[in-house]
This record gives structure tokens, C-alpha cells and sequence, in this order.
């Protein structure tokens, strides 16, 4: 059965308060999760005051400030800090985004800062996001053809044809869409998840690629395609503005289309 | 432990190539399902008093036999499709398969329950 509530040791526990300079004005607390699964410790909650008076306006801004001025122990993968490399994925003020994007003063009250949802954490903000990069893997994000390139130039794409892909190829894999989806909470190990759907359609969808055929039928599956039940979780948390959730509806329709 | 690799897990069993029948049939029978059950509600909401023989007199038309027997099929087969979604969301191994099984013996058994007492009235 899918299991509804933490394992004992997965608890999370309160954790430690670092108060802010007393002559900081203006102060922000932030929640974070911490869990080193090497101590052998419940994950816990520390808390940690910041004063935004000497920080910059996002939340990976204070959480640089706060591995650099008050807790170097604090763990999170950050690369671009402009939205494009999608490292800093996490799950902020309930809601799965980019750190480096998110306005620290769109958030009202304490600032919650967790991991992204149901993977296994490595430490602290830090997911384990192996079977997220071989599930796009399986799907062959790559070019995929029988006919061999022009001897003398590039494979040719009317400019009709590159918009379809609007709106698919400015997927950064950051993994925000995938963990928000609840079928992929329950069923990660065979429902391939929103961000490789949305990969697989960014190739059926291309007009150069000439195995659209195989990709429906590898997709075509109760657990790797079905299991999306429209939830539209996906296209809510997606910071990149993306709407996974239509693209998976457009490989369903495809499907449909080729048997009717 | 396995020492499977990642992308070798992550392909798993590979692709059933089936289910699209699923989702496809599902969408079907509920469109169905919409005027099979505002025809049977607003039928039965316009009555008012209706003795028993004018109820089984109304059933023993062959339009209105058909179209209850129509509901019973197109309902159970819904039921039987919806379930079996949720079962394979949240149940897993051994306990999948009984649901699944107990969940199809369930529906086809109500479904001719149904249909043979509409047809036992109807005649």
C-alpha cells in the first residue's frame, strides 16, 4: 500500500534557534529542513533569523547569507542563481520552485524552506535525484532519424514547425513538476513523471525526429504514461511557466489519433 | 541491494503498449453516463404517485428496457475502470492483484444481477 504517514525515523523534529544581530532592524525568519542521514538523527527544523536590511532579495540570497555568516553546516545545490540551470530546486512557503527565483518578499510570516517532496534526501535541501535523470534518460531525449543530415548543412525546420516547440524545450530539469505530482509520489518507480513526459513530447513533437511512432509506443503504458491523472499539480509549480500537464494531454490525444 | 543501473531500472519491465484502450473507454462511458442518468433522475424526479403496476408497466417498454439496461452496463463498466485506477495508485504487490481480481468478479456479478432482474420485470 502507498504509506500515508512518516516512517519513525523520518519524524521531523524541532531543531535550533540563531537569533539575529541585535542591531538588525529588519528581520525574516526562515524554517529550514536539516537532515544528515550519516548521524543517525530525525530530520529537524532549525531556525534561523536574517536580517534583510544586509540581504539580497531572493530566498537563495539569505540561504547563501545564512551557509555563509551563521551556519556553514547547511547543505543545498546552487549553481546560475538566475533561473536557468535549475539547481536550487526546493519546496518554499509550501510550494516547489526555484530558490533563486522566488522574492523572499512575496512570502507572508516565516519563510518554510524543505526539500523538494517524497525523495530521498541526501542532506538537508539536497534530493537524491538519480531515478528522476534516468527516467529521462529512458526516454531517448535525443534526435532520433533514418534519413542521414544534408551532406552540406544542418537538418532544416520551418519556422512553423520551431514554434510547436515553444513552451517544451526551455525545460531545465530542475524536478519541480515531477515531486509536486502525487502519482509520482506513489508511484515514482514505474510513472515516468511530468518533466520526462514533457521531454518525450519536445521530440514527438519536433518535426526533424522521424521515431515519433516508437516514442508513442514506449510511452503507451498503464504506469509510465497513464498514471497522470491530470492533477495539474505539474503545471502550477513549474517556475519556468511550463504546462507539462497539456503535454502529456498531447500524447495521450496522439495516441487516441493513431488508433481511431 | 541491486547493482542495476539506474536507466536499467528506470525502464523497468518496458512498455505494456496497452492502456490507452483504458483511458479511452473511461472518457467514453462517462460521456455516456451523462444523459443515461438525467434521462433515469428526471424520469423518476417528474413521477410524483406512481403505483407499483404503472412502474413495472413503464419498465416493460422496450425503449425504457433498453435504455436501464443500457445504464447498468455502461455504470458498472465505469465503476470497474475507475476503481481499478485507484487500485493501481495506492495498492501494490500481491494485494494489486487480489483487489483487481475480486474488484472485475464484483462488477461483472452486480452488472448481471442488474440486468437480469430489468429483463426478469420487463418480460
Amino acid at each position: 500500500m502507498a504509506q500515508f504517514t512518516l516512517p519513525a525515523n523520518s519524524v521531523v523534529k524541532p531543531g535550533k534557534s540563531f537569533a539575529a544581530p541585535a542591531s538588525a532592524k529588519n528581520i525574516k525568519v526562515f524554517k529550514v529542513y536539516r537532515y544528515e542521514p550519516d548521524s543517525g538523527e530525525n530530520p529537524r527544523v532549525d531556525s534561523y533569523e536574517v536580517d534583510m536590511d544586509t540581504c539580497g532579495p531572493m530566498v537563495l540570497d539569505a540561504l547563501i547569507k545564512i551557509k555563509n555568516e551563521i551556519d556553514p553546516t547547511l547543505t543545498f545545490r546552487r549553481s546560475c542563481r538566475e533561473g536557468i540551470c535549475g539547481s536550487c530546486s526546493m519546496n518554499i512557503d509550501g510550494l516547489n520552485t526555484l530558490a533563486c527565483i522566488k522574492a523572499i518578499a512575496d512570502i507572508k510570516g516565516d519563510v518554510k524552506v524543505y526539500p523538494l517532496p517524497h525523495m530521498e534526501v541526501v542532506k538537508d535541501l539536497v534530493p537524491d535525484l538519480t531515478n528522476f535523470y534516468a527516467q529521462y534518460a529512458s526516454i531517448k531525449p535525443w534526435m532520433q532519424t533514418d534519413t542521414p543530415p544534408p551532406p552540406d548543412r544542418e537538418r532544416l525546420q520551418s519556422k512553423e514547425d520551431r514554434e510547436k516547440l515553444e513552451g517544451l524545450e526551455e525545460c531545465i530539469l530542475c524536478a519541480c513538476c515531477s515531486t509536486s505530482c502525487p502519482s509520482y509520489w506513489w508511484n515514482s518507480d514505474r510513472y515516468l513523471g511530468p518533466a520526462a513526459l514533457l521531454a518525450a513530447y519536445r521530440w514527438i513533437a519536433d518535426s526533424r525526429d522521424e521515431a515519433t511512432g516508437e516514442r508513442l509506443d514506449e510511452l503507451e503504458d498503464p504506469f509510465k504514461l497513464y498514471r497522470c491523472h491530470t492533477i495539474m499539480n505539474c503545471t502550477q509549480a513549474c517556475p519556468k511557466n511550463l504546462n507539462p500537464a497539456k503535454a502529456i494531454a498531447e500524447i495521450k490525444k496522439l495516441i487516441v489519433k493513431r488508433r481511431n | 541491494m541491486s547493482l542495476r543501473t539506474p536507466l536499467s531500472q528506470a525502464k523497468g519491465l518496458g512498455s505494456a503498449k496497452e492502456g490507452a484502450h483504458h483511458w479511452w473507454a473511461q472518457r467514453l462511458t462517462s460521456v455516456a453516463l451523462v444523459p443515461l442518468t438525467l434521462w433515469l433522475i428526471f424520469t423518476l424526479a417528474s413521477w410524483g404517485e406512481v403505483s407499483y403496476v404503472d412502474a413495472i408497466e413503464w419498465m416493460q417498454s422496450p425503449i425504457v428496457a433498453v435504455g436501464l439496461a443500457l445504464l447498468v452496463i455502461v455504470m458498472f463498466y465505469h465503476v470497474q475502470l475507475g476503481i481499478q485506477v485507484i487500485v493501481e495508485d495506492y495498492v501494490h504487490g500481491w494485494l494489486k492483484i487480489v483487489s483487481l481480481v475480486l474488484l472485475n468478479f464484483a462488477c461483472i456479478s452486480l452488472a448481471f444481477i442488474g440486468l437480469f432482474s430489468i429483463i426478469k420485470v420487463s418480460l
